[in-house]
């Protein structure tokens, strides 16, 4: 399996909504591979054909009645916010990436 | 001093029945005891007043002849990760500061309804990610056996309260042997239950697909009550098994008149005994436990579980692919902390992670992120569910020839701070518990005497829905022996 | 048909966003709400908190079988639902719960009748999956600041997505309200674009003609009018023909639709949709549905608008377009069976003859009004009541239509109506023979040149006697009782 190159683990922090210094992007970057090089040992698996598990043990289909309970009261909603406007959750403004 | 503050929860339940004591003395000892033992932080917070107040209301109730259960009036702890309504749920992350809970996990709602008093929230390693305290945010707890080791983790602050006398029990999560480490290396007994016996609703997702809640006692039959009173379906989680709550107390009731444990089939894995790397300290006291099981009517059977090797890896890449999602949540938008003065939303959400997240979780973060990343899917994810599919299969050979599997907790006794710094030495100390969490199995570790002066725990390891058959044995096996008894030397010592 | 550009062959598939007619979200039993105060419909789960978990809306399971069902799907008996992980403030997990490799339902189709074909056009399905809305972020124009309001996050969606069949902009749109026909006809959405119910993304590409390769795609995102979809793709014809027919290639890029400014603009580039890291909810089961229960489900699932299209066609001889009207709405083509019913005996005049009096008469009232049928105060039977009294002659039509608004809007019996205003066809002989030889005598021309071979001069003389008797006199009547006074 593969190295990590300093643009994969660029992107990487990105999906992460991470931010990293170049010093600890290497750092982390290297104890990434040192877990990767770890479970190369996988690759031993006979996996051949094999289904993969998600859930540990089968459960039915949990279905629940369509009967709507009491929301949250507004105020509790937004209790923990960091900024609010009126009941609305604020957050410095969304720039679309064009 | 006291010596022994804190009698088990059978002793204590007894009491109170007897009128002997009162919850609030009860409370008020736990309290107090915690504050002697506050250098060994095993708690982020104690509810002083609340847990006062419910306890005059639960001797009224006594008073009154209207006890909720045997159980009103105990004081318990919680690990930080277990939600309670109007109270903070930090997961020791500096991410949930002044966070608070509008709602009650399942599972502790259960044990308020039965009459249990919370009187603090506990240490862990942020996010139920570690096993030592040492990524607590707030700092590591200490293990009251040596106070320069770690208790282990990552329910190590719910360890050390038990063991250390504050609460006759506490609630842990596990996740790949977070309540079963911890509970072996401060010589408590700590149990997983079965996935999906106790309800993850209010339970701070880790890897959603291994996390268990499950209690810390000095006995398994402590344990055993307070799992039946807190398991059973919960509509509110879709991963509840259907089943009613356990019955783990009649069968050790039951087990009790029997007396003995004939006819029952021990299974031992050599690859878990052959282990490389295993402490042969621990090997040799298991060994001895597993005697003692003998004596008392058991016969022992060798399994084979061999894609147990791949068990860390598997773990390791199913936990982290699951965290990775799990904790997107975090993003200073709508609750917990938000990093100051960033531009767009896009830099409060980089930023917030960034400040509030401690490096072991940034790490398991993006290891999650790339193993599900495009390309790479097939190779770690897919192929660790699959491995987790041979495991599965493994365990249900090995439960074809035996009733329970006995295997160490850990391959070794309580490390010292800083020594495992390597995080990959860290997660292969973790070879003896993954198992159970990735086959969905119940295990539970039971003290089974020291080595070197620290702790050994005695790993049982049921088929799934054995939870019974596990806290029967751990219970047959500590009434046979005298290793929970054992107390650090630091317990009565004060602070 | 004539190609859409005569350079390029245009390729259009269509992802379509519906909301399911529940009254809870799909994983939590918030409310489903439209214009609340922000925030005021939310659980746990709805905003993400710490410990939160879902659990899946039966009912709305079962609308999306239904969906599935009446798009001739195949319902899978084992779905799953998945994560597709990204950032927003608006999604409040950090992810999206939606369906990914393993859908509720694959490979159905929709059969579109066009304007001017015999043939309707054959869409297919590649797939409708299940998956929860996202919240609302509000970007008010001159502030620093975002709002962000999760009343909608997880309202229960089906996304709907089309193979690439699809080969103009008009073809879309009809694509598109056959499709709410049908969500709409079997309760599984009301599909009111308005509040959102109904969204769609429009993928396209061009082609030179007779090419089979498709070209490079790109996205027009959440397009909430019929007029916006059409006026969007032709936009987007004409740049992406431009940029070919220059020489240069697509991107792979997504753009949003600018109503207003009726322009297109671009929101993202190359979506990597490979960075939603897809993989199965560890904190759901899989969705599994016995045979019985798809059984039961397609059971109850009402005649479908092609299957009635059908059926009046064959059952009653009604001509196509009044078919296509009649079936539009489950409502109305309930109310035209049961007004059919009391109209005659004989099913087959009695039904065209109610879909007359419905096409010409009750449907103006009923746009007018802007109501639908089901919600005014016309009962069917008493509207084939007046159909009935009008073919038997004991009202005439003219009467019967100055009925209809006032049984509309505020209801009643007709055959009591007709009594007490006195609307009773005169039929009585000596009465009309005395209006006719009154229309007669007043008018000497018109005879005169009815006698030259004039006949439409008979039609003249007609409305003089209806006039006269405030148009009450029988038709019939009249016209033979005229034709016999003017031959003698
Ligand atoms: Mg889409
Ligand atoms: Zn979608």
């Amino acid at each position: 399996m593969s190295k990590l190159s300093p643009d994969e683990l660029l992107h990487l922090s990105k999906l992460s909504a991470l931010r990293f210094s170049e010093a600890e992007l290497r750092a982390f970057g290297a104890d990434l591979e040192a877990v990767l090089g770890y479970v190369e040992l996988l690759e031993q698996a006979p996996t051949e054909g094999v289904e993969p598990t998600s859930l540990p043990i089968p459960f039915p289909t949990p279905l629940r009645d369509d009967e709507p309970a009491e929301p949250l009261p507004a105020e509790e909603a937004v209790a923990n916010a960091p900024e609010r406007s009126g009941t609305a959750f604020a957050v410095p403004k969304v720039i679309d990436e064009g | 001093m006291v010596a022994d503050p804190m009698p088990t929860l059978r002793e204590l339940a007894a009491s109170l029945e007897a009128g002997e004591r009162s919850s609030l003395e009860l409370v008020e000892q736990s309290l107090t005891r915690a504050r002697e033992c506050e250098s060994l932080a095993a708690f982020l917070s104690l509810r002083e007043d609340g847990a006062r107040e419910e306890a005059r209301a639960a001797d009224r109730r006594r008073a009154a002849g209207e006890r909720r259960s045997p159980l009103d009036g105990i004081p318990i702890a919680i690990k930080d990760n277990i939600t309670k309504r109007g109270e903070t749920a930090g997961c020791a992350s500096r991410i949930l500061e002044g966070y608070r809970s509008p709602f009650d996990a399942t599972a502790l709602a259960r044990l308020e309804a039965a009459g249990c008093i919370v009187v603090g929230r506990t240490n862990m390693d942020e996010f139920a990610m570690g096993s030592s305290t040492e990524n607590s945010a707030y700092g590591p707890s200490r293990n009251p056996w040596d106070p320069e080791r770690a208790p282990g983790g990552s329910s190590g602050g719910s360890a050390v309260a038990v063991a250390a006398g504050v609460v006759p029990v506490a609630l842990g999560s596990d996740t790949g042997g977070s309540i079963r480490q911890p509970a072996s290396f401060t010589g408590i007994v700590g149990m997983k239950p079965t996935y999906g016996r106790v309800s993850r609703l209010g339970l701070v997702a880790f890897a959603s697909s291994l996390d268990q809640i499950g209690p810390f006692a000095r006995t398994a039959r402590d344990c055993a009550w307070v799992l039946d009173a807190m398991s059973g379906n919960d509509p509110g989680d879709s991963t509840s098994l259907p089943d009613p709550p356990t019955r783990s107390t009649d069968a050790l009731t039951d087990a009790l008149e029997m007396g003995d444990l004939d006819g029952l089939r021990i299974g031992l894995p050599s690859e878990y005994f052959e282990l490389e790397g295993a402490a042969p300290g621990v090997i040799e006291r298991v060994r001895e436990a597993v005697a003692e099981l003998e004596a008392a009517g058991a016969r022992t059977v060798p399994v084979s579980l061999p894609n147990s090797r791949f068990a860390v890896a598997c773990y390791y890449l199913v936990a982290t692919a699951e965290a990775s999602s799990n904790l997107a949540r975090f993003d200073g938008a709508r609750y917990g902390r938000r990093a100051a003065g960033a531009a767009d939303v896009g830099e409060m959400i980089e930023r917030s992670r960034s400040e509030g997240f401690g490096a072991e979780v940034k790490r398991r973060i993006l290891l999650g992120t790339f193993v599900l990343s495009a390309g790479y899917y097939d190779a770690y994810y897919k192929k660790a569910q699959q491995v987790r599919t041979l495991l599965r299969d493994d365990f249900g050979r090995a439960f074809e020839e035996c009733d329970v599997i006995a295997a160490p907790t850990s391959p070794e006794t309580a490390f010292r701070f800083g020594e495992k710094a390597d995080p990959l030495a860290l997660y292969l100390s973790d070879v003896y518990t993954v198992s159970a969490n990735l086959t969905g199995t119940p295990a539970v570790s039971v003290p089974c005497g020291l080595s070197e002066g620290l702790p050994v725990g005695l790993q049982l390891i049921g088929p799934a829905r054995g939870d019974e058959t596990i806290l029967r044995v751990a219970d047959a096996y500590q009434q046979r022996t005298s290793h929970h008894e054992a107390r650090p030397p630091l317990a009565g010592a004060g602070a | 048909m004539k190609p859409t550009h005569p350079d390029y062959e245009v390729v259009i598939g269509l992802e379509v966003h519906c909301q399911l007619r529940v009254r809870t979200k799909l994983f939590t039993p918030a409310p489903v709400t439209y214009g609340a105060e922000p925030n005021t419909a939310t659980l746990p789960v709805c905003l993400g908190l710490p410990g939160a978990l879902p659990v899946l809306n039966g009912p709305a399971v079962e609308l999306a079988v239904r969906a599935g069902l009446a798009t001739h799907c195949t319902i899978q008996p084992r779905s799953i639902f998945a994560r597709k992980n990204y950032f927003y403030p608006d999604l409040p997990k950090g992810y999206q719960i939606s369906q990914f490799e393993e859908p509720l339902a694959t490979g159905g189709y929709v059969d579109v009748p066009m304007e001017g074909e015999e043939e309707p056009l054959r869409v297919r399905l590649t797939r409708i999956h299940m998956e929860e809305d996202a919240g609302k972020s509000v970007h008010e124009a001159g502030l620093s600041e975002t709002h962000v309001d999760l009343n909608r996050a997880g309202v229960p969606l089906i996304e709907i997505v089309s193979e690439p069949d699809i080969r103009s902009p008009e073809a879309a749109t009809a694509y598109l309200r056959t499709l709410r026909e049908i969500v709409r006809y079997i309760d599984a959405s009301d599909a009111d674009m308005e509040k959102g119910h109904f969204r769609c993304d429009v993928n396209v590409s061009l082609r030179p003609h007779g090419s089979s390769e498709l070209g490079t795609r790109t996205e027009l995102k959440n397009l909430n009018s019929f007029r916006f979809v059409e006026a969007a793709i032709r936009l987007e014809i004409d740049r992406q023909a431009k940029v070919l027919s220059e020489g240069g290639t697509i991107e792979q890029v997504t753009l949003g639709y600018d109503a207003d400014r009726g322009r297109t603009f671009l929101m993202r580039g190359k979506e990597d949709s490979d960075d939603y890291r897809y993989f199965p909810d560890p904190d759901l089961v899989p969705l599994v549905l016995s045979e019985e229960r798809i059984a039961e489900i397609r059971a109850a699932l009402p005649e479908l608008p092609e299957q009635k299209r059908a059926r009046f066609t064959e059952e009653y001889g009604l001509p196509g377009d009044a078919c296509a009207i009649l079936t539009e709405k489950r409502g109305l083509a309930d109310f035209f069976e049961r007004a059919a019913a009391a109209a005659g005996d004989d099913a087959k005049p009695a039904a065209q003859t109610t879909a007359n009096w419905m096409l010409r008469d009750v449907l103006a009232v009923l746009r007018e009004d802007d109501v639908e049928v089901q919600d005014g105060h016309l009962e069917p039977e008493g509207l084939g009541a007046l159909i009935r009294m009008v073919e038997e002659g004991r009202v005439t039509a003219r009467s019967a239509r100055s009925l209809l608004p006032e049984l509309i809007r505020e209801g009643g019996d007709p055959e009591r109506l007709v009594q007490e205003r006195g609307l009773e066809s005169v039929s009585d002989e000596g009465a009309l023979e005395a209006l006719v030889a009154q229309a007669i005598e007043a008018n000497p021309k018109a005879v005169a040149s009815y006698a030259e071979g004039d006949k439409k001069s008979l039609n003249f003389l007609m409305g003089q006697v209806m006039k006269a008797s405030q148009g009450k006199a029988d038709p019939g009547a009249v016209r033979k009782l005229l034709a016999a006074k003017l031959e003698s």
